[in-house]
């Protein structure tokens, strides 16, 4: 155990030293690989911060239900008793027609429209809280309450939601495709890394396997060097994501105070950064253990 | 008691050139033996098929009475750390200096590091390259190269040295240098088995020799 454990600390330190004696072509291998990287993981970043911008907008769907203008408070009250048992409802409130043009005019941005109109131009509304995921039954109720008298427009308000997370869904789909060919693309450039550091060591390998050396043994290195690409290679494309964020923010903060937000786009959580860490050091090590498995059965002693 | 021993070994190469016919022969225990024979008798394919560098098509090769010819390829790391090989050509690391090269094999066993770095400076004291630990093989002369693959082959304390054609490149008093190392091992209990085509080395020599001509045992 000892002596497995000593072999691969010899190895990964020979790999190291290996790789630091042509420190420009180990950069430009890293950097191919980085960049490779960044694309699916920028897309993941912007996706993640899209998806908690959506959530943080959005909160519970709602069911709005507006009013004739010559509606009377009995005409809702009936609305609001037919909605009390509707499926996927959490509560109801009534917004009478005064309320909601004083909240207009403390809305941002929207006062001085508000102060410009004569006469309340608003409906009563009755706004109805709606539990997430009922869509189905909430879509039964809404016809149901539009055929209820004085009723003017029943809006839905999770359609937007619906369709933003589709698009969501999609974005995710896009991403994992995108993330998929790159992969394949950084277990190529690894094999091909690889293949041609045997190449180069094809005597050191014909003269260890003469002397008694395991295909294991001879493999180690290889791998190693694979794992450690991948792993560098991983690190820059989250150098990359990471400075990315960082000037692409000072843009987002302009944008979000338009809208009277703090909202930043931001990296994800340190475990699922470690995750793709370990998902870019294992992708080194398929392709390095690929390529060993594929050239170390061509060299054989003479 | 045979330590290798040869069964009418045959071996065919895949082009049809056919190497050894009907081999037969055996190497003692303790014995230093020698392969003789013209270029192309079949004295390298012999000792290749030791090692398992190469297989029999036919007839078995017998190493402390295992056929090597029917080892799985994972078993055969193991034997070849049982024999010390010695090569015309050398086989050394071009960029790794003598202590380096000689420490090769133990740090392919797993031995401990400080333990390998006493084994190797012993062996390349016995071969007389104490003090060119840092040289790099370059920089080393012919009967030194060859001195540092000796050191290489026995510092893994093998129970058989092979050794093929190993002073074809040297002159005669690196030759005689190489040739008393061997001896030296011998000596100590070590079995030794040299292909060599000249005659007058195995003559000076005095010991039992396997002659070979185009494939086939004419005495042993």
């Amino acid at each position: 155990m000892s002596a497995w454990l000593r072999h691969h600390a010899r190895s990964l330190a020979g790999t190291l030293r290996r790789l630091g004696r042509s420190p420009g072509a180990t950069a430009l291998n890293v950097l191919a690989i980085g960049v490779a990287l960044a694309l699916p993981l920028g897309a993941w970043v912007v996706l993640a911060n899209a998806e908690r911008l959506a959530g943080h907008a959005a909160g519970d769907p709602q069911l709005a239900v507006f009013m004739t203008l010559d509606a009377t408070r009995p005409d809702a009250a009936r609305v609001e008793a037919a909605v009390a048992n509707g499926p996927g409802v959490r509560r109801s409130r009534f917004v009478p027609r005064e309320r909601a043009l004083a909240e207009l005019k403390q809305a941002e941005g929207a006062g001085e429209i508000a102060a410009t109109l004569g006469a309340n131009p608003l409906p009563d509304a009755v706004i109805v809280d709606l539990a997430p995921g009922a869509t189905a039954d909430v879509e039964r109720l809404a016809a149901e309450l539009r055929k209820l008298p004085k009723v003017a427009l029943v809006q839905l308000d999770s359609l937007w939601l619906q369709r933003l997370d589709a698009l969501l869904r999609l974005g995710g789909v896009a991403v994992a495709i995108l993330a998929g060919l790159l992969a394949v693309g950084m277990v190529a450039v690894t094999f091909n890394t690889v293949r041609l550091q045997i190449l180069s060591q094809q005597a050191e390998i014909e003269v260890s396997r003469l002397i008694g050396a395991t295909t294991s043994y001879i493999r180690r290195p290889f791998v190693w060097q694979g794992t450690v690409i991948g792993l560098t290679g991983g690190l820059v494309a989250l150098g990359l994501v990471a400075g990315s964020l960082h000037v692409l923010n000072g843009e987002v903060a302009r944008l979000a105070a338009t809208y009277g937000s703090q909202f930043r786009l931001a990296l994800p959580q340190a475990g699922d950064l470690a995750a793709c860490l370990g998902f870019a050091g294992a992708l080194g090590w398929a392709g390095a253990y690929l390529s060993v498995s594929r050239h170390l059965r061509d060299i054989q002693p003479r | 008691m045979a330590l290798v021993s040869f069964n009418r070994v045959g071996k065919r190469y895949p082009d049809g050139y056919e190497a050894l016919h009907d081999a037969t022969f055996a190497v003692e225990a303790g014995e230093f033996a020698f392969l003789t024979g013209h270029s192309g008798a079949g004295k390298t394919t012999a000792l290749k098929l030791i090692p398992a560098i190469e297989r029999a098509t036919s007839g078995a090769v017998l190493v402390n009475g295992q056929n090597v010819g029917a080892l799985r390829d994972a078993a055969l790391p193991f034997l070849r750390r049982s024999l010390g090989l010695v090569f015309q050509d050398q086989k050394l690391l071009h960029d790794r200096n003598v202590f380096e090269n000689a420490m090769l094999p133990l740090q392919v066993c797993g031995e401990p590091p400080r333990e390998a770095a006493r084994r190797v400076r012993a062996a390349l004291d016995k071969v007389g390259l104490a003090g060119r630990e840092k040289a790099l093989p370059v920089m080393l002369s012919g009967g030194e190269q060859q001195r540092l693959c000796i050191a290489r082959a026995v510092v893994n304390r093998p129970g058989i040295l092979l050794a093929d054609e190993p002073t074809a490149n040297l002159d005669s008093a690196a030759a005689a240098e190489v040739m008393e190392i061997f001896r030296a091992f011998n000596q100590v209990g070590v079995t030794v088995l040299v292909a060599t085509h000249d005659a007058g080395l195995v003559e000076r020599f005095g010991t039992r020799a396997v002659r070979l001509d185009h494939g086939r045992v004419l005495c042993g």
